[in-house]
């Protein structure tokens, strides 16, 4: 291997250009050297990112709110709103350094902790066209809104000081090293998984981490006989309205640029959430009886969910058909699955969450079109059977990681404050007792 | 005097009151409860979770009346709550011993 040679003749040649250039002060610096930030590129991801906060505040704040129990409403939204804000703050200052700067391939490294090095026109590999300071900014709504989706499993019970730690631990130890492997350049991206917007990421990580923490908590008191019946769907309907719009941002944004393959995003979001809603919605009909207003909205969730890794890789047939499994599974999950099971997820984080993740990831191998992803992206309806196989290798590894981390976690919360509030305060409401608010 | 107490259908409310009204009782009190008699609640299907609901919204009416209405009170709102269904509601008559109109300080059935 010819290093030392070509290394020095390599180097002569850069210092005489720099000698050069230093020469011509007015001479623009060669082109490879200067990102080309693109304005347009930069103004959708700056929507975006304001799109995907929108999900969190109050887009899921008030799906939960409406479900919940009115004696634990403002416990509920206290969650997502603690949740956005603590997330932000740790993000900013590591785990933005750990998702997403190079390290290995396990985990990033500190070399952007409290954004060390973070230059102006500077931009990141992800997305070279766009600040790295919106980049970073659009990750750290992604950060934000996965915890506080997790935490819809405990509904009803939990400590909120466990709960704070919880969410701070959690992002640390397990999002952060999902994110490095999925889209941080971790190992998981190098094995050429797809998931385009956060079905791994987002989904199943939050979905599994949800079963262990209502496997963990144990049920609600008097669940299932007790009237836990939701006080006021149409926060529910609102919130899902906002995380339908503002999913536009999660995965049209995801392409971190404006343009045909962002507009794709969009519409195979729109089509998926659409019919998966029409699915739940006709099959809560013929099973039970009558269309529910929370079965229409539970099923739009579903959809939007399913798509979310496959969203930047198929077309609307495909779209059609994600959201007509995703309606049908997502609601047989929240349902009979769930009843069968016996554990109490409150707020079916795992039953659409962690079911829709894990359906949309592998359905991203299924039909994933060089059309629309470029080139090196093929599914299995292009010949390409091995990406459902590589996909299936991305699940397991992030449920591993979010199902033991979450459990050690909830472990060591549960041994030194404790977990879960006490039954008095369980049966007078969330609100009263830890926050000292009601709404009456 | 006294106490007519009539639980009723609330898209009754207006009917019955009409009935009393055209009586010559000058007041009454309304207020919204729930309850339950032979008539069933409805089941509530929450992502298949179902609950049946017991209660049922009602509305209560309370009139205070000279002994000598009584018995035509009772009949108009009857008539007036009546559908012929189960959970048409109930009337209950009781004493009542002293009234006071608080502007005046009228008393007995002058204060009604």
């Amino acid at each position: 291997m010819p290093a030392f040679p070509s290394g020095v003749r390599r180097l002569s040649a850069a210092l005489a250009v720099a000698q050069a250039a230093a020469l011509l002060p007015a001479v623009a610096i060669a082109a490879d050297d200067k990102p080309k930030i693109d304005s347009g590129d930069t103004a959708w991801m700056i929507v975006a990112t304001a799109l995907v906060l929108l999900m969190s505040i109050p887009g899921l704040a008030l799906f939960y709110a409406g479900m919940v129990r009115k004696k634990n409403v403002l416990a509920t939204t206290a969650q997502t709103l603690a949740t956005v804000a603590l997330v932000s703050v740790l993000w900013v200052v590591v785990g933005y350094s750990l998702a997403f700067t190079s390290g290995t391939s396990v985990i990033g490294d500190l070399s952007r902790f409290l954004m060390a090095g973070l230059k102006m026109d500077g931009v990141h590999e992800a997305a070279k066209t766009v600040p790295e300071n919106v980049f970073m900014m659009f990750q750290l709504t992604f950060a934000a809104i996965t915890p506080a989706i997790v935490i819809g499993a405990a509904a009803d019970r939990i400590k909120f000081s466990a709960m704070l730690w919880f969410m701070g631990l959690w992002l640390l130890a397990v999002y952060c090293p999902v994110a490095h492997w999925v889209w941080g350049g971790g190992f998981l991206q190098k094995a050429g998984v797809l998931d385009f917007a956060g079905g791994i990421v987002v989904h199943i990580n939050a979905g599994v981490a949800g079963l262990v923490l209502a496997l963990v908590l144990g049920p609600r008191r008097g669940y299932p006989a007790d009237n836990m019946a939701p006080h006021n769907l149409v926060l529910t309907v609102a919130g899902v309205s906002m995380l339908w719009v503002g999913w536009f941002g999660f995965n049209a944004g995801s392409a971190v640029a404006a343009d045909a393959r962002a507009g794709m995003a969009m519409t195979v979001t729109h089509v998926a959430a659409a019919t998966a809603a029409l699915a739940w919605m006709f099959a809560e009909w013929a099973t039970m009886g009558r269309p529910s207003v929370l079965g229409i909205a539970s099923g739009a969730v579903a959809g939007l969910g399913t798509i979310t890794p496959a969203s930047g890789y198929v077309g609307v047939g495909a779209a059609l058909v994600i959201g007509l499994v995703a309606g049908l599974a997502c609601f047989y999950a929240s349902t009979t699955f769930k009843r069968r099971m016996g554990y109490d997820d409150s707020l079916d984080v795992f039953g659409v969450h962690g079911v829709g993740g894990f359906i949309g990831t592998v359905m991203a191998g299924v039909f994933a079109t060089s059309v629309i992803a470029g080139p090196e992206v093929k599914g299995l309806i292009e010949g390409n059977g091995q990406q459902v196989l590589t996909q299936l290798y991305g699940i397991a590894c992030a449920v591993a990681l979010s199902a033991i981390g979450t459990w050690v976690i909830l472990k060591i919360i549960d041994v030194t404050i404790g977990l879960r509030v006490t039954p008095e305060q369980e049966i007078e409401g969330l609100d009263i007792n830890l926050h000292g608010e009601t709404v009456h | 005097m006294k106490m007519l107490i009539a639980i009723i259908k609330p898209f009754k409310l207006e009917e019955v009151r009409e009935a009393l009204t055209g009586l010559g009782i000058q007041g009454l009190t309304v207020s919204e409860v729930k309850g339950f008699g032979r008539q069933k609640g409805q089941t509530e299907i929450y992502r298949g979770a179902e609950y049946a609901v017991n209660f049922l919204p009602k509305v209560k009416i309370e009139a205070v009346l000279d002994d000598a209405l009584v018995g035509r009170a009772v009949e108009a709102v009857q008539k007036a709550a009546s559908t012929g269904k189960i959970g048409d509601g109930k009337i209950f008559i009781t004493d009542i011993s002293h009234a006071v109109r608080i502007r005046t300080g009228e008393t007995g059935t002058e204060a009604l």
